[in-house]
């Protein structure tokens, strides 16, 4: 195996903070190399200096045993280094051929665009990588997982050797991560090296040959996938062990705190999206709605917490039936409500860290005097809830927007939690955290249940649907499939129920609930 | 007094392309290079944003008003043309009038300080005040202007904080004059202490209705303020016409008001022609109010919180319609009392094209002065003293009025474009993640 690529000391260093200190990284031919740590570990500084984004203060860069210097993305492209963004970099109306021959544009007779050829080119990798999309189709019209397919062929075209790709998996569904690893795994074996950065551990195990881990700017060393397991990578993440496992004691459920009988909703673009659905959540126990994105889980909570109109059917929160919910009554009725958009719904931004942590009660004493604003009162509160939730910041003063997206979800879980509620509503609390971010949250959680408030849980992410759930409802199109006792199911029933397949079939797809699942190992 | 001509065109225009919002938020990448690095500069960077860079706006809007100067001089339009036989002269010629200029201007708007000195020393030697009125009618014709320019810039402040855009501050400021007018000369028996407040009230009330039209528009069938504002100043223009050559003309040929009664005038404090009145204290009494509103009521806050995030406020349940209403009222009544302080204070009666410019400068203003209360009188301090000191410059300096516009234009789109402010200076806050950015391919 040759070294296609080393990093060799680089240190970078912005006002105030060291953001790479020393890292070593070298790659070889033929290896899909995982760059794993926290938000805010560096991994992201690294890969724009090797993309001649930043220019490095110390260290160097070797391309195949040469020194290069790459001041810019053009270097790194001619040395046959390729990124693919988080954020896609394409022009929605233009087709795959006009974006993938775009800055590079080849003409015929001086003034032509010479798309034919390129298409062909396009047709010819995605032939060779396995790569399947059709060079004339428009980008709006593409799935998400194949426009990421475009910015793979993209890189490819411009005879990229090394690819980079940040964070690929976190715009994908469960099926289009599948199918990038199947990708990744051709293009390797088709000798191209691969750097993969990334905060989720599950995929590391599954794609890497080699991992290396980022710690507050710090290399903490490069491990094969083969001798760790995750529980040791993410303490070498985290710096400290992680509990992968939420313990949690057997649910004392007592009296009812939400019914939700035939609920009917429409979305903002007036589709019935929630169509007919019965549950209840009662104190002491955790309700999960799994299912895949989309199926009316959000509108189910919006309409829950008054965001959304009710189309049809009854709410009945704390003994009381609601017609029209407004969000402030429902907040007064002791509802707190961890919403799925935290920076759209969950924060105001530019408002400092304590004017964030009364957002729901500003007006009401102690906060409030009447009309005036206790500041005080306000900002003592803000050092409170700071310490008392862990929320990792210099001061209460700064802006939420200056927080890491894990502290930003600790600030609204402080908020809410502090607050005197009977019913959790919590949309995908853990979605885009890190590890010890999502081990905070929780424990949190439990803790609520167990304190006895009702808890109503709704994620995309089955593993913490099945750590956290006493009992689950799958939603699917609209409606609830069926509602299971946590513990007398598996991942496999949980998944046919979310593909619609109703239980009367399941016995034909063979697949029977598992009994007593007490742990659920949380991998993600 | 003062030119009150075309100054509406240029601030007006050039702000209506600035973002409406005060506060621009950098969108922070979901991963930058390190959540300590953001916030360790915060402070500095507050600093830099609202006081260093609005400073820096207005020396560099001096500067190429100052350039503009020099190539629009006839003197130095000649010394230029014979720049090869002489350059010096040229570049001479080019500066002084340069300091030709700004010295006018800035003596017309301040006065002569030598000319002040003297006037307070005669006046402890002697008793006699005529020299030291002499001396200060230049500043105390500055603050006169700085008055409305206090109370609109407020106005648009407050809606800017709620993420309304207020252009309608110019039909509400017609408006307020008018009804403060009404009520001011078509009452004759009340003694000075209820008919002040009462004709103070009544053009707050007029700017109240005039802004709460086109806020209940957007709050109940979301109509976009711009527009239904700029509907409501023609309103307004149209309407007074009607008014001033009709119910509320006074006797005899020009369409204008009777004068008002002197029990609804707003105390001077100097004789005739100094026209420093009470109504500029009260301008700043009431930037202490908005302060207090915007910062220290639950009000403001929720004012605040739906200019900031309209989703996350509805969410903590405030009621994003109501405040739209509240704010465009306030904003409103802001407005109508600079008319009304112009009328009881200054003016004393209303004519046709009595506003002037007034509201479209206080946008850009607003802008300025990051819509804070204090920064909008630092503003309404610099467009008053502008606006003072350009009758001056014209017949001293023999330059345009309309340099003013230019200026004030000039300092708008360097508020607007912060880009451009950190460019000429090397301000280097937030490189590091504007950098970000420009990644992908290309250049």
């Amino acid at each position: 195996m040759t070294t296609v690529l080393e990093l060799r000391g680089i240190t970078k260093s912005f006002p105030g903070v060291l953001a790479n200190d020393h890292i070593d990284l070298t790659l070889e031919q033929g290896e899909i190399h995982a760059l794993l740590g926290e938000n805010g570990a560096g991994k992201t500084t690294l890969m724009n200096i090797l993309y001649g984004l930043y220019k490095p203060d110390e260290g160097e860069i070797l391309v195949r045993g040469e020194k290069v210097d790459i001041h810019s993305p053009n270097d790194a492209i001619a040395r046959g280094i390729g990124m693919v963004h988080q954020h896609f970099m394409l022009i929605p109306v233009m087709t795959v051929t006009e974006n993938v021959m775009l800055g590079i544009e080849p003409t015929r007779d001086v003034i032509f665009l010479d798309k034919s050829t390129v298409a062909e080119h396009v047709l010819e990798i995605s032939k060779q990588y396995g790569l399947e999309v059709d060079p004339d189709a428009t980008i709006k019209d593409l799935a998400v997982g194949t426009q990421q397919r475009v910015e793979i062929i993209k890189v490819l075209y411009r005879s990229a050797e090394i690819l980079i790709l940040d964070e690929p998996t976190a715009v994908l569904t469960p099926q289009e991560v599948e199918g990038l690893f199947k990708i990744l795994q051709t293009l390797v074996d088709k000798g191209k090296s691969i750097i993969f950065i990334t905060h989720k551990l599950k995929e590391v195990m599954a794609v890497a040959d080699r991992i290396t881990v980022l710690r507050g700017g710090r290399t903490v060393g490069t491990v094969s996938p083969k001798k760790v397991d995750p529980a040791k990578l993410a303490a070498m993440m985290v710096g400290r062990e992680v509990n992968l496992v939420v313990r949690k004691k057997r649910a004392q459920p007592k009296e009812t705190a939400l019914t939700v009988k035939n609920l009917f909703v429409r979305d903002v673009r007036k589709n019935l999206v929630v169509r007919g659905v019965t549950f209840d959540v009662r104190k002491g126990e955790v309700l999960g709605v799994a299912g895949v994105q989309g199926n009316g889980q959000s509108e189910l909570v919006y309409a829950l917490t008054g965001l959304l109109p009710i189309e049809n059917g009854e709410i009945n929160v704390l003994g009381k039936t609601v017609r029209k919910l407004t969000p402030r009554r429902v907040l007064e009725r002791g509802v707190a409500h961890v919403p799925e958009d935290r920076q759209k719904y969950g924060l105001v931004l530019s408002f400092p860290l304590y004017d964030n942590l009364v957002l729901c009660n500003y007006y009401l004493p102690p906060f409030a005097n009447g009309v005036s604003l206790r500041q005080k009162v306000i900002i003592e509160n803000g050092e409170k809830l700071v310490k008392q939730f862990d929320i990792r910041t210099p001061s209460v003063y700064v802006n939420a927007s200056s927080l890491s997206g894990g502290n930003q979800q600790k600030l609204i879980v402080g908020r809410e939690f502090s607050r005197p509620i009977q019913l959790l509503i919590a949309a995908q609390p853990t979605r885009g955290l890190d590890v010890g971010s999502i081990e905070y949250i929780h424990n949190r959680i439990i803790e609520k249940r167990d304190e006895g408030t009702a808890v109503l849980l709704v994620s995309s992410e089955l593993d913490e649907i099945l750590a956290l759930s006493d009992r689950i409802a799958v939603m699917y199109r609209g409606q609830i499939m069926e509602i299971v006792d946590a513990s007398e199911t598996s991942k496999e029933y949980l998944g046919l129920l979310m593909a619609g397949i109703a239980a009367s079939q399941t016995a034909i797809a063979g697949a029977k609930p598992k009994k007593e699942v007490k742990e659920v190992e949380r991998v993600f | 007094m003062p030119a009150k001509k075309d100054a509406r065109k240029s601030p007006g225009s050039t702000s209506s392309d600035a973002t409406p919002r005060p506060v621009p938020q950098s969108k922070q990448p979901a991963e930058t290079s390190g959540e300590l690095h953001r916030e360790i500069r915060r402070p500095s960077s507050a600093w830099v944003d609202n006081l260093l860079m609005p400073a820096l706006a207005v020396f560099t809007g001096l500067v190429v008003g100052g350039l503009i100067i020099a190539v629009a001089n006839d003197a130095a339009i000649t010394a230029w043309g014979n720049f090869f036989q002489n350059p010096v002269a040229a570049i001479k010629a080019s500066w002084d009038a340069i300091i030709q200029a700004y010295s006018a201007l800035f003596g017309g708007a301040l006065g002569n300080p030598a000319d002040i000195v003297a006037g307070f020393q005669t006046y402890f030697a002697t008793g006699q005040t005529a020299g030291l009125y002499k001396a200060i009618y230049p500043f105390s014709e500055s603050l006169v202007l700085t008055t409305p320019y206090i109370f609109l810039g407020l106005a648009v402040a407050l809606g800017f904080r709620c993420g309304l855009f207020n252009i309608g501050a110019e039909g509400q400021f017609f408006m307020g004059a008018l009804g403060a007018a009404y009520v001011g000369y078509s009452i004759t028996t009340l003694p000075w202490f209820i008919h002040l407040p009462l004709a103070l009230f009544g053009g707050a009330v007029a700017g109240a209705i005039w802004g709460a039209i086109p806020g209940y528009l957007k709050a109940k069938f979301g109509a976009h303020e711009v527009v239904n504002t700029i509907m409501m100043n023609w309103i307004a223009f149209r309407l007074s016409d009607w008014l001033l050559n009709g119910p509320m003309k006074a006797v005899g040929y020009r369409p204008v008001t009777s004068t008002v009664e002197a029990t609804a005038e707003l105390p001077r404090f100097f004789p005739d022609p100094l026209r420093l009145n009470w109504g500029f204290p009260l301008a700043l009494v009431f930037a202490l109010l908005v302060y207090w509103f915007l910062f220290k009521t639950t009000l403001g806050f929720e004012v605040r919180a739906v200019g900031a995030n309209p989703d996350a406020s509805r969410y903590a349940g405030m009621s994003v319609m109501r405040n739209f209403v509240l704010v465009m009222t306030l904003s409103g009544a802001l407005a109508g009392l600079a008319g009304a302080t112009q009328v009881l204070g200054t003016d004393h009666w209303v004519g046709q094209g009595f506003s002037a410019g007034y509201g479209f400068d206080s946008i850009a203003l607003a802008l300025l002065g990051k819509s804070h209360p204090l920064g909008v009188v630092l503003a309404a301090l610099l467009f008053g003293i502008l606006r003072g000191g350009a009758t001056s410059m014209q017949s001293l300096a023999r330059i345009p009025i309309h340099i003013i516009s230019v200026i004030q234009g000039m300092v708008i789109i360097f508020v607007a474009a912060p880009a451009i402010i950190r460019w000429i200076y090397r301000l280097r806050i937030g490189t590091a993640e504007q950098t970000v950015l420009t990644r992908g391919w290309g250049k």
